[in-house]
This record gives structure tokens, sequence and C-alpha cells, in this order.
């Protein structure tokens, strides 16, 4: 049995693939249905998110499993092939797995480190895969686990701060043109995460209305639908301009997007009603010389850090601080995962069994006194056959259920029944949970579902 | 002690304006509330002393260069006692406060002597009223083109200080400039209409041409091409921030005219 992960991110792939891989909520119990289909798939969830499409299962055989996955992916949409997609693809399975798992709910595999949408993101999917019945024993633990990690991380960290101050000090800056932000247009060019953080803030401010222009105009709608906003096709970029009072750039464009030229004109055609730019790529998107533009405001990202004051150094900090709780926790949770194989249960519930018959047995010949060898050898038998008899069953059904689907859950049940603890199960190699209780997630505001 | 109550004024005025110049440099909110304090108690000095010499005068005491001066600094510190509270806005303060002191310090220092304006006809009373309430409109804008050019500086040289923080948004400053100026201009163009039917009554002639009157046509013409302007070449924000600063150098040239021409008897515009 292993958990495997198979995805790409914002580092492996394009924008454009990863938009090919994106599957719609909606659509969503028909994809997991899919890859429940494969034999060998115990349990999967898919995330998607802006930066990243990863599906994480639970399978009999990692490399098979893997396969299949990739199999999955590439028939996700039909313009895909294998040679597409495999090049852009990583692998990650068990202990690495949820290291994985664990680092971008914790925000910290996210483009803008620290940035807070991810961990919504992760609850979503795992929501959508238990709606769906295809998360198991396994991932229920797993997820929930890196739920709670990614939570403790951004109570316990500062890593937070510097996402959210900065995106946040855009909506200060605009506050000393603008005193009532909700008469505003606000127009985002791009999609990237950290203009999409400001555009955020900024719809929370109550902005009168939100256009976004993107070259893949696709993402626009996925965009605008999120901000409840409207699309405005790209090539009417500079027509629109005049019509917006807060502009926010975050494309991927290496390039100049809104030149000095295009303000002189909106500015002129907005008969001088200040304009309020943000610019939050590097390479910068917004020509600086725009700064030159009488009523037109334009800040980019060293304006607003320099507005938040943030120290890099700290942040650096705070993301290792990071990084040392989510391994601390993947320790523990390999341990756990590990303890749900079937044979070192069984071999673990012989063992505890084998234990009590001999205290039990050698407790009662200290009472018993002088026995002949005969009368050892059959209250010896007795204690064997009794034990053996009551294990038989449990094992017996361990062995046979451990390959069907709720094999898991079989397997826990037995660990609970028996009081048998990782500990005993995989003598001492790795640091083990004591308390597996106790990992403070948020139960209650996740689904309770078992899978069993 | 009714003597004293205009130094009693002058010196709450005078505390409120280094103690709000001191707010403007200072995050602690203690200050604005003390310079509050200071400015509603000279207020409250300076009202007083308006009701008393309405009440020995019997008329609002509007009728020499200095009364009229003080009751142009008493209009400014109760529009911004009534803007900077409602809005808290303690900030404006830092601004009118100044201008109010400097008016009753004018008053001061202007020649005592033989500038009261013979109110023959009721018409000069209502020009007389009319012109300060105008001018405070004026002031008032004047004090809002200031505070934006300064927070436009700021905001252009990304300087995020203290001031910055202070000063009100850019779009808040545009519109108290434009509704002051709204408020003002209707008020001068009667009252520039009712000095010329005064004139016209007492000594014959609509227009003398005198230095006041041809400042006034002057300041007039100006804020009302910055009105136009805004409507239809889009004379606002920054551009509308500078042309109201130099639209009140108009204004005080207009004082600084019946100043001048003040020697003689005063004859009503």
């Amino acid at each position: 049995m292993n958990i495997i992960v198979l995805g790409l991110n914002h580092r492996t792939a394009s924008v454009e693939l990863r938009e090919l891989l994106a599957i719609q909520d909606s659509r969503m119990g028909e994809a997991l249905g899919r890859l429940m289909a494969y034999s060998g798939i115990k349990e999967a969830m898919y995330l998607g998110t802006c930066n990243r499409v990863e599906v994480y299962a639970v399978v009999e055989k990692g490399e098979w499993g893997f396969r299949q996955l990739e199999d999955f992916l590439v028939s996700t949409h039909f313009s895909l092939s294998t040679e597409d997609l495999l090049p852009h693809l990583y692998r990650y399975s068990d202990d690495e797995a949820i290291a994985h798992l664990f680092r971008v709910s914790a925000s910290l595999d996210s483009m803008v480190v620290g940035e807070p949408q991810v961990l919504g993101q992760v609850k979503e999917a795992y929501e959508l895969a238990l709606t769906h019945r295809s998360s198991g024993v396994i991932l229920n633990k797993v997820v929930k686990k890196a739920i709670s990690v990614g939570k403790s991380v951004r109570t316990n960290t500062r890593i937070g701060e510097y996402a959210v101050s900065v995106s946040y000090a855009a909506v200060e800056l605009a506050k000393k043109v603008f005193s009532n932000l909700k008469q505003r247009v606000v127009l985002l060019v791009g999609a990237g995460e950290m203009g999409k953080l400001a555009a955020q803030h900024l719809v929370n401010q109550g902005v009168k209305e939100v256009l976004i222009a993107n070259r893949n105009h696709h993402r626009a709608f996925m965009l605008a639908e999120r901000f409840h906003g409207q699309a405005v096709p790209y090539e009417q970029l500079r027509s629109t301009l005049p019509k917006v009072d807060i502009v926010i750039c975050a494309t991927g464009a290496p390039h100049y997007v809104i030149t000095k030229d295009d303000i002189e004109m909106a500015v002129y055609h907005r008969m001088n009603r200040p304009m309020f730019l943000i610019d939050i790529t590097v390479p910068r998107n917004i020509d600086p010389a725009v700064k030159d533009v009488d009523n037109a405001y334009v800040f980019d990202i060293d304006d607003l850090k320099a507005h938040v004051g943030q120290n890099q150094e700290e942040r650096l900090k705070e993301a290792e601080t990071a990084e040392h709780m989510v391994r601390e926790e993947v320790g523990s949770m390999v341990a756990w995962v590990r303890g749900l194989e079937a044979t070192p249960t069984i071999v673990a519930l012989r063992k505890k069994a084998e234990e009590i018959k001999q205290g039990e047995l050698e407790k009662v010949f200290g009472r018993l006194g002088e026995l002949s060898s005969k009368e050892r050898s059959a209250i010896e038998g007795l204690a064997s056959a009794i034990v053996n008899k009551l294990l038989h069953g449990p094992v017996v059904t361990l062995k046979s259920e451990a390959q069907s689907q709720n094999g898991f859950a079989f397997i826990e049940a037995a660990r609970r029944f028996f009081e048998l603890r990782e500990r005993e199960i995989h003598s001492g190699e790795i640091p083990l949970l004591e308390d597996e209780t106790g990992d403070g997630v948020s139960e209650e505001r996740l689904p309770q579902k078992d899978g069993v | 002690m009714p003597e004293l109550l205009p130094y009693l004024t002058m010196g709450f005025y005078f505390g409120g304006t280094l103690l709000f110049l001191l707010y403007l440099w200072h995050r602690s909110d203690v200050i604005s509330k003390i310079s509050l304090v200071a400015t509603g108690l000279g207020f409250v000095s300076h009202t007083s002393g308006l009701i008393m010499a309405m009440v020995s005068m019997g008329h609002v005491p509007i009728m020499t260069f200095k009364d009229a001066m003080s009751f142009f600094a008493w209009g400014l510190v109760l529009v911004f006692l009534v803007v900077g509270m409602k809005r808290g806005l303690e900030v404006l303060g830092a601004f009118i406060l100044p201008l109010a002191f400097l008016s009753l310090v004018s008053a001061t220092l202007a020649p005592q002597s033989a500038d009261t304006l013979a109110p023959v006809f009721q018409t000069v009373w209502v020009h007389v009223t009319l012109s300060i309430l105008g001018t405070i409109g004026f002031a008032v804008a004047f004090v809002a083109g200031l505070m934006y050019v300064m927070q436009e500086r700021l905001l252009k040289s990304k300087q995020f200080n203290v001031l910055s923080f202070k000063l009100p948004p850019l779009d808040f400053l545009d519109s108290l400039n434009q509704r002051s100026i709204l408020f003002g201009f209707p008020l001068l163009t009667l009252g520039i209409l009712t000095g010329a039917v005064s004139a016209q009554l007492t000594i014959g002639s609509y227009l003398s041409w005198n230095s006041e009157q041809i400042w006034a046509l002057i300041t007039w013409f100006f804020y009302f091409a910055v009105l136009m302007g805004r409507v239809t070449a889009g004379w606002r924000a920054k551009k509308a921030a500078y042309l109201t600063i130099v639209g009140f150098a108009g204004v005080i040239l207009t004082f600084v005219g019946i100043l001048i021409k003040s020697p003689q008897p005063m004859s009503p515009l």
C-alpha cells in the first residue's frame, strides 16, 4: 500500500497546461468516479488551484498507481498527450507524498509563500472527495492532518503576514486617493497570485465593480466568476482604462502591458479624475514613467513593501520555522500510515496474544506449584487453543479484507479493538505518534465520514 | 472684561494653531483633542465677544475692516468645527486655525481709524455679509487645495509618513474644494451685485474702478473660470487645487485693496 501524488505546479508547467487539467467542481463527481474505477486505486483526491493540479491517491502498488494517475490526467482533456504531459509531472510517494501535501497546505509550496487561499482549497478538495466517496480512512486522516498543520503554521508563525500585508498595503494606499472604495471600479490585469490577493482585499472593501482582463479569456471568465465581476477582452484593455479607477497589474508578461501613453490617454478621457495603479509583478508590467502623468498614481511591489516595512530575513526565518513544523508532523503521520499494513498488524496481534498467554501461564504455574509435564502441556495446550481460536476470525478477516475497498478500516478497527499501537506494530524504527487523536484538527468544521 | 475677550480669543486660537501644527507631525491623538478644546474655548469667547458687540451696537459688527476680519475668522472656525467634527478631520484645524489666527492678527494690525463703512442703506449690510461668507468658502477651498497639493506630492514621491497618514484622501479634498467654491461663488456674485447697487445708491455710480473693485471682479471671473473649467475642460484634481490656491491670492489682494483705500472715508465698494 502506498500514498502517492502525481501533479504539476507553477514551477513545472505553464498556466495554459495547468488550465487544461482543471476540473470544475460540478464535474468532480464524474472525474473522481473515473479515478476510483481504476483497479488498485483505493482512495483519491483531486486538488486543483491556480498554481497546481495534483492527484493524491492511496494505491496498492506505487509504480502501477502512478501509471494509472498519468492515464487519468491525460484523459481529462482531449487535446493532451502523454508526451506533452510527462515532462511536467512530479511524483512523490509515501513520506514524500505526505510531506508534499503538508507543505502545500501550509502554503510553503505556493508561488507567494504564505498566501492564505491554498488552505481553503485543500479543504474544498477534501470535501469534494468526501462527497463523492473517494476518500477513505487514510486520506481522511492524512488530509485532515494536513489542514491542521496548515492552520497551525498560519497561527504559530508570521508567514502569512507578508502576503497579506503587501496586498493590504495596496488597499491602504488606494484609500489615500479614494475615500470611498464602494464607488470605484477595479480592473485586474493578469492572474498573478499577488494580484488576485490585492483584488480580493479590494472586493472585501466592497468596490462597485471588478473587471478582469487576461490574455486567456477563459481564465478571465473564471476569475470574473470568483470576484462576481466581468471579464473584459484583453484586446480592449486600452479602451477599458478610462472607465476604471483602480488598476491592479499582475500578468506574467516580461514587458510593459500598460504604457505611459495608455495612462495619459486614460486620464485625459477621465477629465483628470485620478487613477490608482498597482504593479505587483517582477518584471514590471506598468511603465514606471506613468508616475510622471498628472493624476495617475502608480506603485510597484517595492513601494508596497516599503509601505509595509517588511523585513525579508524575518520572512525567511518564518518559512524555516514552518518547514520545521511540517517535518515534525510528517514523521508521526508516516508512522500511523505504516501501521495500517495488514501483515505487521497481524504479526503485532499474534505477538500481543502470545505475550498475554505467556504472562497468564506463568502466573497459573506459580500458583499451582509442582506439576507433571503432562499437566503442564495440557494447560499450555488449553491456553494456546483459546488464543488461536479467538484470533482465528480476526486474522482471517484481516487477511481477506486487507485487499478490499474497506481494508484499512478493518485494520484500523483491529488496532483499536486489540489496543495495538504503532509502537507494537513497527517496533520503534521511527519516532512514533503516541496519541493519534490529539491532532487538533478542527474536526467540527469538516464533514465526518470514515469511509467504512 | 469685554475688552479682554478679543485677546483671549486670539490666545486660544494661537494655542490651537500651535497644537494642530504639532499634531501634523506626531502620531498622538491626545494633541488633537487638546487643540480641539483650545479651539472650542476660543470659539466660545469669540462668539461671546460678537454677541456683546451686537447687543451694544445693535447690529452684527462687520462695518469696520477689523470687525469684518474678526467675523471672517469666526466663520472659518465655525466651518472647521462643523466639518472637522462631523468627518473626524481634526487635521483641517492645522490649516484653518492658522488662517483664522492670522485674520485676527491682521485685523488688530489694520489701521484703526476711519475705515468705518457708513451703513446708509440696507444693501451695504447685505453686501458685506455676503462677501465675507463667500470669502469663507474660498478660504476653505484654498485650504483644501493646499492639503491636496501636499498629499499629492507625498504620494508621488512615495513618502508614507505621519503627514500622509493624516491628510485626507485626494478625492475628498477635491470634492471639498469644489463644494467650497460652489458655496462661495454665488455668495460672492450676490455680494458684488449688492455692492454695485449700494454704490449706485450712495455715490451714483455702479463701478468706480478702484483697486478693491478691480480685484473683486478679477476674482469673480477667475472662480467662474475654475467652475466652468471643471465641467468643460476637466480642471479638477491637481489643476483645481493649484488654481484655488492662486485664486485665494486674488481674494487677499481684494482685502489689501480695501485697506489701501481705507484712509479716506470709506465708500461702500
